[in-house]
């Protein structure tokens, strides 16, 4: 059977668009919460991110820390994040989840117990920022057997030979991170740079899929639109944050946000 | 897991840059993976350098000023009444503290690599303090990180880097202490890694870092081993070096040039911050049995909950005042080489007030950790028994804690 994802991108392909990614945080700003904005913007979104929140992150902006403090705060284990993915295959079955985290959550929960409980709550693809290639060619291939997709990060600061070289050993997805930044960033280079980079990219395997991330917004999107997928994350913990200040339904305005950005990429 | 002799610690990681197989690492975002690959070269090429070693030993000798003092503390042996009481001032040192090395280290190798603008991370503000003073000596534009907490009870030095040019960053996440500043240090360099140079503060962080820390801060013990033979004639018998240990990067210095001595002739002993006795939290992930986690790229013995969430951590000295140690003591540690314990909050401010009222040396609240334990073990031990604690921080920049835990009669003016 095809992974989810690979089904995901075949099906915006079709419709001549990207795919469209959202990423929010698992647990913000509460379990439930966090389960029904998934199930929300699913009709709209491609492939789901979900968060693992940590409380050292090295690579998330003020944003996307913002909401992990708050779900941590709000009591979110590792365990509660099955159940969420859980939940929400049963309300959605086909539609893609990957986790993205750091590896000391992996760690101690133990790689091939995590891999396990992945399986059977139906996760689809992870994302571990800060194990990077060739460090991460272990676990991958654990992944690879689960039938899970270890999704490779490249960077604007990726040598030549070193590209070739993770996306050769990488699976079917990969995600390419826009410029050197934090997640949430002010979009500090050209979109037209940008895909440049990612043609160069896109060349060396044009079977993998390669998504573009951090920095996309509202505005931004529609610029990028030639890309496989487009990840959105920060743009959500900031409604988020926002809809809890002006003490507005999260929701709606997450899912009315995902509806805006799908209309730009269309 | 084997020490091996001959080789110096810093160069006995594996090629993925972890000691025994499994302390430090690289656990990095692919973004810094090239910034560091070019940083490993560089590092790598210049500790051979001869003309790179001759600037480096020139800044030391008439910038940072070396050798720091070896001294008998005369009155507080006799009050012990134990092991011989000795010190290495590393407090002598330009700035106030050993963090001047590993800064003025950090400084040479951004000239070679020609980047502009250096970051770094500071928790009791030494590494800071010192880390603005080599930039601005080195023409290096300087911004450094620090948790909002440590700002407020740090001040001297904060006021310090703000006198030296440098842009002081306050760090108003989690626990706004130098975790914290760490983490936002990382992720500042994540975004500019294309124009900046970071350096990290201690012997923490991905492997490149703390090397080139262990590599700097070893200029204490090869000034100690010249200081040892010179007053005793040889290496003593029966030596022990006391040190603080936060990040570890004193204390790695403060021993490199010995590891490879039997411990039973020298040994090593490592000071954690044991946090408030009334207090759950600590600072002293070895003493008391931490798990291998990773934090700031580096897989390491560190305080955390069973999901891995890093924990909060507690200590008076705000330099030891980390959840994690470097994986080269995790290193020394499970290779027996190094024996680690704790001192409380308590314990160090009563050493602090026995060194002053004995001796013309005010050590900071870390190093005040190693006296507290050198001076409780020294009792039991023989007069022929040396023991060396490095104080490797003045008490200046605690004036404000002093004051408000000991009274004014503890705090004089500089």
């Amino acid at each position: 059977m095809l992974n989810p994802i690979s089904v995901a991108f075949k099906k915006a392909k079709q419709e001549n668009r990207p795919a469209l990614l959202t990423y929010t945080v698992a647990g913000d700003s509460s379990k439930k919460q966090s389960l029904n904005i998934l199930k929300s913007i699913s009709k709209n979104a491609d492939i789901l991110e979900l968060g693992v929140p940590h409380n050292t992150p090295v690579a998330d902006g003020s944003q996307i820390q913002t909401s992990a403090y708050r779900a941590i705060k709000n009591g979110i284990k590792v365990n509660d994040i099955f159940k969420i993915v859980k939940d929400f295959k049963k309300f959605d079955k086909d539609k893609p989840i990957i986790l993205m985290g750091y590896y000391n959550m992996i760690f101690q929960y133990g790689e091939n117990k995590f891999l396990n409980k992945c399986k059977l709550s139906g996760v689809n693809g992870l994302i571990v920022v800060d194990l990077p290639w060739p460090e991460n060619k272990n676990f991958a291939k654990k992944c690879k057997k689960k039938s899970i997709y270890f999704i490779q990060l490249l960077s604007p600061t990726t040598t030549k030979i070193r590209l070739k070289k993770i996306i050769r050993d990488s699976h079917p997805m990969n995600y390419f991170i826009s410029m050197l930044s934090t997640t949430g960033g002010k979009l500090k280079v050209s979109p037209n740079d940008i895909l440049k980079n990612y043609t160069k990219i896109k060349k060396i395997d044009p079977k993998k899929e390669i998504v573009i991330g951090f920095g996309i917004t509202e505005k931004t999107i529609g610029k990028l639109k030639s890309a496989d997928g487009l990840v959105v994350g920060s743009a959500f913990c900031k409604e988020i944050s926002k809809s809890l200040k002006h003490r507005q339904n999260p929701v709606t305005n997450v899912s009315k946000l995902v509806k805006k950005l799908k209309s730009k990429i269309l | 897991m084997k020490l091996k002799k001959g080789i110096p610690v810093i160069d006995q990681g594996n090629k993925l840059g972890f000691w025994g197989g499994k302390f430090g690492g690289n656990f990095v975002p692919e973004t810094l993976k090239k910034p560091i690959e070019d940083l490993e070269v560089l590092f790598n090429k210049l500790k051979k350098d001869k003309k790179f070693i001759q600037e480096r030993d020139k800044c030391f000798k008439n910038w940072v000023g070396v050798p720091t003092r070896f001294i008998k503390l005369e009155n507080l042996t006799k009050h012990v009444g134990g092991a011989q009481i000795w010190s290495k001032v590393v407090s002598d040192a330009n700035g106030g503290a050993h963090k001047v090395y590993n800064a003025t280290v950090h400084c040479l190798l951004a000239k070679r690599s020609g980047k502009k603008v250096i970051i770094g991370d500071t928790g009791a503000g030494y590494a800071g303090k010192m880390l603005s003073m080599a930039a601005k000596k080195f023409g290096l534009k300087c911004k450094i990180f620090m948790g909002a907490k440590d700002i407020a009870r740090q001040q001297p030095n904060v006021k310090a880097m703000k006198k030296n040019g440098a842009e002081v960053v306050p760090v108003y996440s989690g626990s706004q202490t130098l975790v914290d500043a760490v983490s936002e240090c990382m992720r500042f360099w994540v975004a500019n890694c294309d124009t900046t140079a970071m350096c990290v503060g201690s012997t923490v962080g991905p492997a490149v870092f703390v090397r080139i820390c262990g590599w700097s801060t070893s200029q204490i013990s090869r000034e100690l081993k010249v200081q040892l033979i010179d007053e005793f004639g040889s290496i003593p018998k029966k030596l022990k070096l006391y040190n603080c240990v936060g990040g570890g990067s004193s204390s790695f210095g403060f021993w490199n040039e010995f590891m490879d001595y039997d411990k039973k002739q020298c040994e090593f002993i490592g000071v954690e911050a044991g946090g408030p006795e009334k207090s759950k939290k600590h600072a002293a992930p070895l003493t008391y049995g931490s798990k291998i986690g990773i934090l700031h790229g580096a897989a390491q013995y560190v305080n955390q909950d069973s999901d891995g969430q890093i924990e909060e951590t507690e200590s008076i000295s705000a330099g030891l005042d980390y959840p994690g140690i470097s994986p080269l003591h995790c290193f020394l540690k499970d290779t027996k080489r190094a024996r680690y314990t704790a001192a409380s909050d308590e314990q160090a401010l009563e050493a602090y007030k026995l060194v002053t009222r004995f001796e013309k040396l005010r050590p900071s609240l870390e190093p005040s950790h190693a006296f507290a334990v050198a001076i409780s073990e020294s009792k039991k031990l023989s007069k022929d028994t040396i023991v060396v604690v490095n104080s490797c921080g003045d008490a200046y920049k605690d004036r404000g804690i002093l004051e408000k835990r000991l009274g004014k009669k503890y705090v004089k003016s500089n």
